[in-house]
């Protein structure tokens, strides 16, 4: 069971469209050009961590000439699927765990070594893109070899195979109980006062006691420490919801504030199920209020919409999310999380119309979802919008942005021909 | 996309039928074309004669007269890094910090890379420019006006 991690990948996308970036530290920052989301090896080394926000560390940046950047998810993310449809070729089973991680399910091979390296070649070579291959029998323990290829490029090559008990029990040793994958700040925190702080310790304590303290979940992570595979494959199926989901920049309040960040969501919600041709009956609206400070918990609150019709119209949805919302929203409260969920798909090819037109979406808005899609995909202002909508998609921070090198034609590379 | 005849000056391509919908699980209104679904297949489709290797393919524009006879400043190259390197091919390199496009020399253990256009003077590669072959150009896509 192999695991395939690209190395800082946001950097080394940059870094394909800009080879004078190599051996440079580079960062890639969030929306508004917020905070630290990837660093490239020189830029760890520095000193730059991982989230800081950037006006924190402009003077560390200016003083090593790192070549900051504003996260470009356009490209980052069909470099990802670049990446994971070369490797989906090795193998019928692939679990796509994160934008540049995905486990494999590899038939046994007598050379999983040369045949790990081949991938990462094939990969680096027809992408630009380095990753690090993890083997072993397990999820947990090929996220364990995935960190050593990491750690040890020279020695490793970039893939580690972890085929015998003393390289299991070795790597163990060495890795930190916190860093292990999947187990989490809290249970970090128990395990650490319990006297346990490396992998190994934890792999070792008596299952009753894993059983008391951390549930299922842990037993089944210990398990798989220790060699036994009892973490699913989750294989990827075809979007069934699709869910737009933010934590505010700070607190809002008022009926405006809340309603204008929900339609946003449901914007871009809804122009996400046209690219794939569904029509949604169903909504969920939710709003998550800040955490109380005397309690320490948020008060979540959701409501499901049921629409009399399937639509993938902007405007019949925002309709119906509004209404849900209503229902939901209490004033005096400071919320600091929404998101919208769009679910019960339909195939906009194979839909069956109701009998009375009273019970059917508008046939009108589908050109003009058509028209508003096509506008905003060659749009770089923010293009059409909802009037409430407020304009602060104009107002997003991205200074130091990088082409859409490979989705859009008017940014590819530029040849210089002297 | 199938090909009905060959000579030496002229390939026949079989004529599409995929404008015609096919509905799934429903029943086809019988009429006459009722059996277009035996001849149903998919529309010639460009990117498909023009992208060997889709997750290695990348494109990228002309600018300038240095490769004039092989391409005009403005046309698309279509750029793939899956192709390997070799003597004659024509390749996307960066070069001092500079993206160019150059066919690419091999003699006696000397790499150059030649400009089309013999105005031009070829680059030899020493070992002080380091020169990274980032693809290699497959097609060209020019508009003519």
């Amino acid at each position: 069971m192999p695991l395939f991690d690209c190395n800082n990948f946001y950097a080394s996308c940059e870094r394909v469209f800009n080879p004078s970036l190599n051996d440079k530290p580079v960062v890639v920052l969030s929306n508004n050009d917020g905070c630290v989301i990837a660093r490239s090896n020189e830029a760890k080394k520095i000193g730059i961590e991982m989230g800081i926000p950037a006006f924190k560390v402009q003077e560390l940046f200016r003083r090593n000439n790192v070549a900051v950047y504003s996260a470009n998810f356009a490209l980052y993310g069909d470099m990802s699927r670049r990446v994971m449809s070369i490797l989906s070729g090795y193998s019928p089973l692939q679990e796509v765990y994160s934008v540049d991680e995905c486990f494999l399910d590899l038939a046994e091979t007598a050379t999983p070594k040369e045949y790990g390296l081949r991938m990462k070649e094939h990969v680096g070579r027809w992408t630009g893109i380095p990753i690090s291959v993890g083997i072993a029998p397990t999820k947990a323990l090929a996220k364990v070899a995935n960190r050593i290829a990491k750690k040890y490029p020279s020695q490793t090559g970039g893939c580690y195979v972890m085929d015998t008990e003393e390289k299991r029990v070795k790597a163990l040793r060495w890795l930190s109980v916190e860093d292990v994958w999947g187990i989490g700040r809290r249970n970090a925190v128990k395990l650490q006062a319990a006297g346990v702080f490396k992998a190994v310790d934890f792999a070792e304590m008596p299952e009753s006691w894993v059983r008391r303290n951390m549930t299922v979940t842990g037993i089944n992570l210990q398990r798989e420490l220790n060699g036994i595979r009892c973490i699913e494959f989750v294989e990827e199926e075809k979007s069934k919801s699709f869910s737009v989901t933010r934590t505010f920049e700070k607190e809002y309040g008022t009926w405006d504030e809340i309603k204008e960040r929900v339609v946003t969501f449901t914007a871009m919600a809804a122009a996400k199920i046209r690219k794939q041709q569904s029509l949604c009956s169903r909504i969920q609206v939710f709003l998550q209020t800040n955490y109380f400070k005397d309690t320490e918990e948020a008060l979540s609150r959701s409501v499901e919409v049921r629409l009399p019709f399937s639509t993938s119209s902007t405007l019949e949805i925002v309709d119906f999310v509004v209404s849900g919302l209503k229902k939901i929203y209490e004033k005096d409260l400071h919320y600091k999380r929404a998101g919208v969920t769009l679910y019960n798909f339909t195939d906009e090819k194979h839909h069956q119309p109701a009998l009375f037109p009273e019970m059917n979406a508008n046939p009108r808005h589908k050109g003009l979802m058509n028209a508003i899609d096509a506008i905003n995909h060659f749009s770089s202002s923010g293009g059409i919008r909802l009037a409430s909508q407020d304009a602060r998609m104009f107002k997003m921070h991205q200074e130091h942005l990088s082409g859409r090198y490979t989705t859009d034609i008017r940014d590819i590379l530029q040849v210089r021909g002297e | 996309m199938r090909k009905v005849y060959a000579s030496t000056q002229i390939e026949i391509y079989k004529p599409e039928f995929s404008e015609v919908e096919i509905s799934l699980g429903g029943s086809v209104a019988a009429g006459p074309f009722s059996n277009v679904d035996d001849f149903a297949s998919e529309r010639i489709d460009i990117n498909k004669l023009l992208i060997r290797h889709p997750e290695a393919t990348f494109y990228a524009r002309v600018r300038g007269n240095s490769m004039l006879g092989d391409f005009n400043d403005g046309d698309l190259l279509v750029v793939d890094k899956g192709e390997e390197w070799s003597h004659g091919r024509i390749a996307l390199c960066y070069l001092e910090g500079e993206f160019t496009v150059k066919r690419i020399h091999l003699e006696n253990g000397v790499c150059m890379l030649m400009p089309s256009n013999t105005s031009y003077k070829p680059i030899v590669v020493t070992s002080e420019n380091t020169l990274i072959v980032w693809g290699i150009v497959t097609y060209s896509i020019r508009k003519h006006p």
